[in-house]
Formats: structure tokens, sequence, C-alpha cells
């Protein structure tokens, strides 16, 4: 399988990362070589192999479903370009 | 009076409890030779004066019972460990000028323990990288460099900053991450050692993520002693890491021995691949001797898939990345992009502008294989083959006790020398397989090449096992004798 420049630019779009016509055109031929290169796992006999999830063997701990943390609204704040009212502000989405 | 800089932690440790020197000499001692060594841009930030708090805190301390195991210790922490208060970017303009309000588990338990910050290191963006020119703040530069020559040459990579802080002196030792090789190949690089413990000992709470289910923090020092002191300190469970690991944390250092006496060394034969310099064929043939006289029996042992491991990285890492990195939007921190007009095209100008050409070549990726239709055929089969891998070194820890390998396919190379995004990626040939088995790993120097540049040996251990790989890595210390240290050009 190989990508085209239109692919590619899907593949932008659903990644959110805004690029030039130049930029695509430089990617398409590297994420081609990648491609090309990792396609050589369809050589390996996977059939009843169950795909790894966990590296480790360990289970998944409950806890108690309490509170704890929280409380600090304005410490989460304080890094964000832009806060009002104790929000995170975006531009308008809504018309 | 010694030279503060050049002693081990081990070292430190016992000058500062002696009273042979204060806690606040060392911390003077290192911030002045940071100071001193910008030219090698290893730091990001400096922190000169939480050293000295630390150091004020520890001889205010000596001889209490409240002294912490590391306390006296200056260490250098990678800049993807959040540090509260200090500028946390992992190399990346998309973070730029973020203050984590809290501190990483692994950098909190160094701070419990008495240690104090030099300063935050840099490393390739989001550790992408194997040669630290993907840094946003500009590549660092190698202590180390060719004989008879000024080429600038990279300490490896993610961690290039940790590496090249530790080989020129101005950290005793460093927190490094490892998801495919970040701390081995750079350690390798810098003639230093690392090691990357086995996947959930330490939390990687507070660690800005890359690919989840490789990320691991370690230790990089001077010598083994070294690590398994700050691993011991950096281990350990942790409720808000889901993957951590619930264990006691062994001693390591207590049980460090080089006797290694019905020990078996495992040598594959699937790691004597095309193209690997002779000088390090002949290194690896040498720490089998080494070994043997450590009193360890050499096996050869088989891991069949191990020529598949690197695609498999490159499909899960990206994969996982993709969807690390989709919480960078320019809204809750970092860098947003401003006069675009709508939600979208902020998120995709900010993106667009904030992540260099590696993160975005891997987001792309890791999207590809991600997206419908190629789930299946990219990411699930890479998780098949990851299986396998990890079965494959299931098979060979039944044969034998601790795994023998090069760490890297070469020494150091130049800034600028490798182009290619392939290229680059087979650095890590040797050091991917176990990051893909959450298996402890470990590289310590074993000579120089021809051109005088460090070359490491690299020791895989079976799950939970550092012991007997620090162990090994000991023995090859012990007679490998590398005392070998770059020439001090830059200050």
């Amino acid at each position: 399988m190989s990508v085209s420049p239109e692919q590619v630019r899907h593949i932008a779009k659903l990644a959110r990362i805004a690029m030039s016509d130049e930029e695509i055109e430089r990617l398409v031929p590297e994420l081609n070589n990648i491609l090309g290169w990792v396609e050589q796992l369809g050589e390996v006999n996977t059939d009843g192999i169950e795909p790894l999830a966990t590296v480790i063997d360990q289970q998944l701990r409950l806890r108690d479903d309490v509170v704890t943390d929280g409380g600090i609204r304005d410490e989460v704040l304080a890094n964000a370009p832009e806060a009002q009212h104790g929000f995170f502000a975006v531009p308008k989405v809504i018309e | 009076m010694v030279e503060l800089t050049s002693l081990t932690i081990a070292g430190l440790r016992e000058g500062f409890r002696s009273g042979e020197f204060s806690a606040r000499e060392i911390a003077e001692a290192f911030n002045t030779a940071v100071a001193a060594a910008r030219a090698l841009n290893a730091y990001t930030v400096e922190t000169p004066e939480d050293a000295l708090a630390a150091a004020d805190a520890a001889d205010k301390a000596r001889g209490s019972a409240e002294l912490g195991p590391l306390a006296g210790i200056p260490l250098g922490i990678k800049d993807l460990f959040a540090t509260q208060g200090v500028d946390t970017t992992s190399g990346s303009r998309i973070l730029k000028g973020f203050k984590p309000p809290y501190e990483s588990t692994v950098s909190a338990n160094l701070r419990k323990a008495g240690a104090g910050m030099l300063g935050k290191l840099n490393m390739d963006e989001f550790a992408m990288g194997s040669s630290n020119e993907t840094s946003a703040y500009g590549a660092v530069i190698s202590p180390w460099r060719r004989k008879g020559s000024n080429v600038g040459l990279t300490p490896g990579g993610s961690s290039g900053g940790s590496a090249a802080a530790v080989a020129a002196g101005i950290a005793p030792g460093a927190t490094g991450t490892d998801t495919g090789g970040s701390i081995r190949q750079p350690a390798a690089f810098a003639g230093i050692s690392g090691i990357k413990p086995t996947y959930g000992r330490c939390s990687r709470w507070g660690i800005v993520a890359f690919a989840s289910s490789l990320d691991q923090a370690g230790p990089m020092a001077k010598s083994v002693r070294d690590c398994a002191i700050l691993l011991e300190v950096m281990a350990g469970f942790d409720p808000k890491d889901s993957t951590s690991l619930n264990l006691p944390v062994p001693q390591w250092e207590a049980g460090l021995s080089s006797d290694l006496k019905g020990k078996r060394v495992g040598i594959p034969k699937e790691y004597r691949i095309d193209g690997v310099p002779a000088e390090i064929n002949s290194l690896w043939d040498q720490g089998i001797e080494w070994l043997k006289d450590a009193g360890a029996t050499p096996v050869e042992i088989s891991l069949p898939h191990t020529k598949y491991a690197l695609p498999t990285y490159y499909i899960i890492a990206p994969a996982e990345a993709s969807s690390n990195l989709a919480r960078y939007d320019g809204v809750r921190y970092g860098l947003r992009v401003e006069g675009v007009h709508t939600l979208d095209d902020m998120y995709s100008a900010t993106r667009a502008a904030g992540f260099g050409a590696e993160v975005k070549r891997r987001i792309m990726i890791g999207t590809y294989v991600l997206s419908a239709g190629f789930y299946d055929a990219y990411f699930t089969k890479a998780q098949k083959v990851r299986a396998l891998i990890k079965q494959d070194f299931r098979k060979a820890f039944e044969q034998c006790d601790v795994i023998l390998t090069p760490t890297a396919p070469s020494a150091a190379f130049g800034i600028g020398e490798t182009t290619d995004p392939l290229a680059m990626y087979l650095n890590d040939v040797f050091a991917v397989p176990a990051s893909l088995a959450g298996l402890p790993a470990m590289s310590v120097p074993g000579g120089l090449d021809g051109q005088g540049l460090p070359l490491g040996l690299h020791l895989i251990g079976n799950e939970l096992d550092e012991q007997t790989v620090l162990n090994a890595g000991l023995a090859i210390e012990e007679r490998a004798g590398f005392s070998a240290r770059p020439e001090k050009w830059w200050s």
C-alpha cells in the first residue's frame, strides 16, 4: 500500500496539522518509505496470536469511587493561553 | 581537594557523609560547571538556587536520622519530567512556557530522598529522535570528539542532554526516559551507564507521554553502582499510574555483586547483523570473555523475530504518540496561534507551528495506521508481532539469565550527518526489542573505538530481574576499566 497526496492531506486533516502543498509533496515519499518498510511485518505468520496490549502481566486495579483531587481551578487555568471567567477560552464555535 | 564534579554519586555521598566536603560545596561546584558548559547546550533551564536549597537542607540534616539517601546530591532532570513551577517543555515549541502546577512522581521521589535539581536537560522533541537534533532548543553537542577533529558530534537521543551532562561532569547523574532506546543509546554514545527498568517499575505520572505502553524512566550516571542508587529512589508503586507495578523496590545497591558463577549469558545470533563495524562486534566478543571471567557461561540463543522489532516499534510508538499528542491543541497550555477564526483552524495552525518535522512525521504515521480501514493491517498486526517478540524472550530466558549484545550499531555520529529518517531509526535496532518486551536493559561503556569514541555493551534481563542486569553490568565495568573522559574543550 502507498499513500497519495490526497490521502496525506486527509491524514493531516485528521491529525489537525495545517500543511502547505509543498509539505504534503515532501511527506508523500517519506511516509511511503516508512510504510513500505513496516509492511515487512506481512511476512510474519500471526495466525492465532493474540495482540499484545499489556507487556507485563498485571490486573487493572479498582479504587474507591471518591474524589481524590480537585479544587485547584486557578492552578489548572494558569497555563492556559486564554482563560476567562474561570474557564478555558476558545474561538467561538456556535454562530 | 578532589575535583567534586569528577566524582561518582557514591563518592559524593561518602565524602558528604564523612564531612570531607559539604553539600553546598558540591552544589556550587556543579552550578559553576553547568554555567561554564553552555556550549554543549545540554540544559534548557538552569536552576542553581534549587540545587543550593537542597544542599543547605542536606548540610543541616547531616548526621541526623532524617538524612535521605540522596542528601547532598544535585541531579539533572530530563525536560519531560514535570517539575513544579519550572518550565517543562519536552523539547517542543508547543509547550513553550509551560510551568506544571505539579511534580512528576519520579522527580518527587528524588526530591524526597534529598536530591536537588541543577536544571532541566535538553532532549529530542517529545523524545522522538536518536540524536537530540529534533529539539526546539537546538542540538546538544556531545562533549566527545573524534581524535584530531573538531566536528560536533551528537550525544545520541532522546536523552541526549542527560548523557552529555553526565559525561561532561555537569551533573553527577540524571534522569532519562527510554521508549525504544532513549536511555541506552545516548549512554553508549557518551561513555556512561544507563538502565531502563522493567516496564511499570517507575511511575509514568507527570512524565510527558510519548508511547505509553513503552515509556519507562531510568537513571543515567557514571557507574553501575550510581545507577542502582538512583533507580532505588526513582522506582516504586504509584497509584496514580495504572500500569505501575505494586511490588516492593529491591535493594539493588546492596545486592550488587560481580560474581556471576552459575549465571548463563545468552548471545542472540540474530544480533549479528550486516553493516555493523567490526570494532563493535569485537567488543561484543570481548564482553563475552569478561562475563566468562566473572564466572558466567555463555549460551547461544535465538530471538527469531528480532528483525521485525523495529518495524513493529515504528507502528506502535507513532500510533500511541498520535493519540497522546492530541492533547496539544492550544487550549489548556503551551502555544496558541492567534488570528484564525474557527476552533478547528486554531488547532491546526497551533499544531503546525508548535511541532517539529519529526514529531509531525510520527503523528502522521500514527494517525494513518490507526485510521479506519488500516487499523487491523498495521496496528493490530504490529501488536501480534509484539506478542511474538515477547514470546521469543520468554523462551530465551528458559535457557539463560541475562542477554549480552552491543548497545548501538555505531559510535556517535556527527550533527547533521544522518538526514534519512529510516537510517536514524536503525540506531535503535539492538535497543528496541527489549522495549517491546518491557524488559530491564542497561548500557555500560566497554571501550573506545579507533576514533576515540565510546562504545557500549547492552545487557537485557528477564522481567523484574534488574539485579542480574546490574550485576552483569558491574562485572563488565570492573573488567573494562573504562576511565576515558572527554577532553574539556567547552570551558
